[in-house]
């Protein structure tokens, strides 16, 4: 299995197995499940992007960020939005150096085609020169072109591809399953190393069946308790084992309440880090209430939660 | 093709049955996925499988308890260890099963269930009802009727030891009924669980509003909502298609002034899209109390679909219930509707009042009222004047009736009256109609 390995950023040491995958991850300071490892080796094994979903905070950015760090790739960085078409996310033309090119081009063949006899032999002549008008020096990269140039590889993240239309999509698939572009004035442009792609989704909307079809599926859960807690010691290193224990276990219990925002992992390492800047040692009701606003975001959550702090707290004793 | 290649095409079978779509092109996927992991880790092969081919969270769900079913060992309940001293051995030329039977060989005989179940085609199974006739196929092909006659032969030799062996066997045989009863409903839970439940939810989209029996109250729940986010998602589709339009000649030329008439910058065509505004005025009566359960369900998941969303209910008066639907989850929700306006008699008359003076100054062109109802106003006064003006002002009037076409106008109906202010007035009893119609709502909105 390994000596079938292709060559580039596949053949790191770190992807060797999921074991490898979880301890690299770690080192790089990602808490990573069976799960989430899995997926990233068969990401890179079978070279397929991988679709990342989850509720927000849960890691879904993260992890592509830490797998670049890990792979010690570049990571190259597509934001989606309503409205965001290829001209923004692959290519575009130099339209002011492509003006240019043609000022220059109509003085040169002015010259040129001055002592042609006849209409037919300019025209001759005008087809004789290269046409560089659309040609890749004219050519404006933008992060789907650069994934796909970078020499070593890259790690590709294109982050709320559910924010996007479907026609961009549509326009993904081509690059997802292939790893190449086509521009109808150039051609197709294809990758050298193929890079690793994860796209993150929130669910805004249901994606395309083909997309998905395309995509190895990697859902991101809310943790549990033990790995939440690996989660925070590994973010906020100068925490206390008992504070951290008692935080997780509050959270985790705040999660089984019917809220309109569930705390998710990114909260819970908030928490924890204003807990450390307050010089907390241990959770009482007091420190809960002051701090509740950084782990719930809505008012009505926090009117919720308040009467119930206490008796919360005593759960996680 | 190599034995473990055939079990995973056996279990993506299965996973199809779960509901885990897997294209021809994801089978491949799994089968290199499989390549790459072996199947020597048991979690490793989950994982990786899970990964390439459960594509949403509810699928990574059924995938995980597919996996484990199909992956289950089925515990063996006697061991060897049961032969006694003196155990009865089967008398040379008895059929195999009698052999495997007595000499209590579990390998042999789950082999030849299996193998049986393969010749019968237990894996087809589709319906839980073809359970018994499958298991009892299975055994036949097992050689259960050599079986029996060997037990009637020995009752019939009628020596002690015949007898203790026919005893013996005919015990055995019970515990191998129950075995291959349990492995046919492996199987069902398999292959047969999704097809049946599409089965149902076909059946009940057709079924009438007012005739669901509570049993099937939660399925339908469910299914209002899987059609709600159907059109949620289409109709997500039908606002972005106009993006782009035509070259904007004027604004382009006007952009390239900057640049001496170059034009740099390309402006195009953009068309604005009107977002749909929808009043809805559901009636919550007793005549349509059993339909309108469903009719503020779907009203409540429409209301998580379209943004803006004006939602009254009413009896004898009106009363606008967004607050509810937008603050109480969907059980609380109805419930509360219905407590706030419910099961009292009907008044079209001033229910109508009451929705102009709320609503009246918010009617506009781009505005569509839906209304759900029976038309039956117990004989008061329907107001046909401010029906009409909801109509003059209003995009369109759609109306839906519980009832069928030929019972309008008739008794305290006024329906038909009512049908003509309407731009559509249909009858809507399923849940099909419910979901066409209101898609038709927002097609018309979205097409230019």
């Amino acid at each position: 299995m390994t000596d079938s390995l292709p060559a580039g950023s596949h053949g790191h040491p770190a992807l060797a197995s999921v074991e490898t995958i979880i301890a690299g991850l770690a080192s790089v300071g990602y808490i990573a499940s069976r799960r989430i490892a899995t997926a990233l080796f068969m990401a890179t094994h079978l070279q397929k992007p991988v679709l990342v979903e989850g509720v927000a905070g849960v890691g879904k950015t993260e992890l592509a960020l830490c797998a670049a760090a890990l792979l010690g790739l570049p990571l190259i960085r597509l934001q989606c939005y309503e409205g965001l078409d290829e001209s923004k996310a692959l290519y575009e033309w130099k339209y002011g150096k492509q003006l240019l090119y043609t000022q220059i081009l109509k003085d040169h063949m002015g010259a040129s085609l001055t002592g042609a006899p006849d209409m037919a032999t300019a025209m001759e002549r005008l087809h004789g020169t290269g046409d560089l008008f659309f040609s890749e020096p004219f050519l404006e990269p933008r992060p789907l072109l650069n994934a796909l140039r970078e020499p070593g590889g890259a790690v590709l993240l294109i982050d709320e591809i559910d924010k996007s239309d479907e026609a961009f999509e549509a326009f993904l698939l081509e690059m997802l399953s292939a790893f190449q572009v086509s521009i109808p004035e150039i051609g197709v442009i294809k990758a050298t190393t193929p890079p690793v792609v994860f796209l993150t989704s929130n669910n805004v909307r249901d994606l395309g069946d083909a997309l998905k079809r395309r995509c190895l599926h990697l859902h991101i859960p809310l943790p549990d308790q033990g790995l939440e807690e690996k989660i925070v010691a590994a973010r906020v290193p100068g925490i206390e084992a008992s504070l951290r224990t008692e935080l997780v276990r509050f959270v985790q219990s705040l999660r089984t309440l019917d809220l309109r925002k569930l705390p998710s992992i990114s909260e819970t390492v908030d928490w924890a880090r204003a807990l450390i800047l307050l010089h907390a040692g241990a959770l009482d009701a007091e420190l809960v209430r002051e701090t509740l606003n950084v782990l719930l975001k809505f008012e009505a959550d926090i009117v919720a939660v308040e009467p119930r702090i206490g008796e919360l707290i005593s759960i996680g004793a | 093709m190599e034995p473990m290649q055939h079990t995973l095409e056996s279990f993506l079978r299965a996973l199809r049955a779960h509901d885990v779509r897997v294209s021809p092109a994801e089978a491949i996927d799994a089968h290199r996925a499989a390549a790459e992991v072996g199947y020597g880790d048991r979690t490793l092969l989950k994982d990786a499988l899970c990964v390439t081919l459960a594509k949403t969270a509810e699928e990574v769900d059924r995938f995980d308890s597919c996996f484990d079913t199909f992956f289950a060992r089925a515990p063996s309940e006697r061991s060897r260890d049961r032969s006694r001293p003196g155990e009865l051995e089967a008398p040379p030329g008895s059929p195999d099963l009698a052999s495997q039977l007595l000499a209590g060989d579990e390998a042999a005989l789950a082999q030849a269930m299996e193998a049986s179940a393969a010749r019968v085609g237990a894996g087809e199974i589709r319906l839980t009802s073809q359970r018994n006739l499958l298991t009892r196929r299975m055994l036949d092909d097992m050689g259960l009727r050599e079986l029996e006659a060997m037990i009637q032969a020995l009752r019939a030799a009628g020596g002690p030891r015949d007898e203790a062996l026919a005893g013996r066997l005919a015990e055995r045989r019970a515990a191998l009924f129950v075995q291959a009863a349990a492995f046919v409903e492996r199987q069902s839970r398999l292959y047969a669980s999704e097809s049946g439940r599409r089965m149902r939810d076909a059946l009940l989209a057709k079924q009438s509003l007012t005739a669901v029996e509570p049993e099937d109250f939660r399925a339908m729940e469910a299914l209002v909502r899987r059609m709600s986010k159907r059109l949620a998602t289409r109709y997500a589709r039908k606002r972005h298609q106009a993006h782009k339009g035509k070259l904007d000649v004027r604004k382009t030329i006007r952009r390239s002034m900057g640049h001496g008439g170059i034009p740099f910058e390309v402006v195009w065509k953009t068309e604005t899209l009107h977002k749909p505004k929808i009043a809805v005025l559901c009636d919550v009566s007793r005549s349509v109390a059993s339909a309108a359960q469903f009719l503020l369900l779907f009203l409540y998941s429409l209301n998580e679909v379209v943004e803006r969303l004006d939602a009254y209910a009413f009896s004898d008066r009106a009363v606008n219930v967004n607050d509810l639907l937008d603050d109480e989850k969907v059980d609380d929700a109805i419930t509360l509707v219905m407590a706030r306006v419910g099961f009292r008699p009907t008044d079209y008359g001033r229910s109508l009042d009451d929705f102009l003076d709320a609503q009246g100054s918010k009617l506009d062109r781009r505005t569509t009222v839906i209304i759900l109802g029976d038309g039956r106003s117990n004989y008061a006064d329907p107001r046909l004047d401010l029906m009409r003006a909801i109509n003059d002002r209003a995009r369109s009037v759609i109306w839906l009736n519980p009832e069928p076409e030929t019972y309008w106008g008739q008794g305290d109906s006024k329906m038909d009256a009512y049908g003509r202010f309407s731009t559509v007035a249909k009858t809507c009893n399923t849940l099909g109609q419910l979901e066409r119609i209101i898609e038709d709502v927002l097609r018309t909105y979205m097409s230019r």
